[in-house]
């Protein structure tokens, strides 16, 4: 299926067809959704027991406890793997369900700009606890 | 046209009998992106024990309404699903696991792991009270 701003001029044949075919680019995304899972997998162990260990906790011993360099370390490690991990989930779930040009363009560009903001926010918010 | 009749229908949701494999698969998806929106409220946990003790106490008094529980039950439930069911896919990528009886044995134990971690969460959250 051609869209219509392949038709056009803008690009040279080559990056036309690096855009459209095989130019072993395409199994990336598959492959990084599945390196994330894994380090996902093995943070979460570490998240379970974080998470059991805040409950009950006010500000000061939960912001200690946060700030303890390992648990910092662990917890940016986990932001930066679930965050991708979520975006590029998100984005296979658009892709498959969204066949409109202009709405799937639409909410992958809201995916990106959410999961980026955030994940930054949370980043900062750990560095500023830790630091 | 009558070639094109022989060939198989790819299953449509109104006339498609619902399998384990085919309804965990569709709630890994369903999980995934229930946890996705989840990270709105990850995130607002962090900042808000960036932000001080008044931003931190606002969080924690809505985790513990009904509301915020309900939530976060619910974000249980789907981060042991999606974690347990995400290891059967990764077993599945690595090519094993593909015989239907040890697929569904696998389907089975997810939905096991995910009922019994949740529980043992939630007495664990309750205990601690």
């Amino acid at each position: 299926m051609s869209h219509k701003w392949e038709a056009g001029g803008m690009k040279n044949p080559l990056a036309r067809a690096r855009g459209l075919g095989s130019a072993h680019h395409g199994v990336g995304n598959w492959i990084r959704l599945r390196v994330t899972a894994v380090a996902n997998v093995i943070l979460s162990v570490w998240f379970i027991w974080f998470v059991k260990s805040s409950i009950g906790l006010d500000h000061a011993e939960f912001t200690g406890m946060l700030a303890n360099p390992l648990n910092a370390i662990a917890m940016i490690l986990l932001v930066i793997s679930v965050f991708y991990h979520a975006t590029l989930g998100c984005r296979e779930i658009v892709e498959d369900y969204f066949h409109v040009e202009w709405m799937k363009i639409s909410k992958l560009v809201g995916i990106y700009l959410f999961f980026l903001a955030a994940g930054i926010a949370c980043i900062f918010s750990v560095l500023k606890i830790a630091l | 046209m009558s070639e094109n009749m022989q060939r198989p229908l790819s299953p449509h949701l109104q006339v498609y009998k619902p399998q384990l494999t085919s309804v965990t698969s569709i709630l890994h998806r369903a999980t995934g992106y229930g946890l996705s929106v989840g990270l709105a409220f990850f995130t607002w946990w962090l900042v808000a024990a960036a932000s001080g003790p008044e931003a931190y106490q606002t969080f924690t008094s809505f985790c513990g309404s009904l509301l915020g529980i309900g939530l976060l039950f619910g974000w249980s439930l789907a981060f042991y699903y999606h974690l347990a069911n995400g290891i059967r896919h990764l077993i599945w990528d690595s090519g094993f696991l593909f015989k239907i009886k040890n697929a569904y044995a696998a389907g089975y134990f997810v939905l096991f792991f995910t009922v019994v971690m949740t529980a043992l969460t939630w007495v664990c959250i309750m205990s601690s009270y």
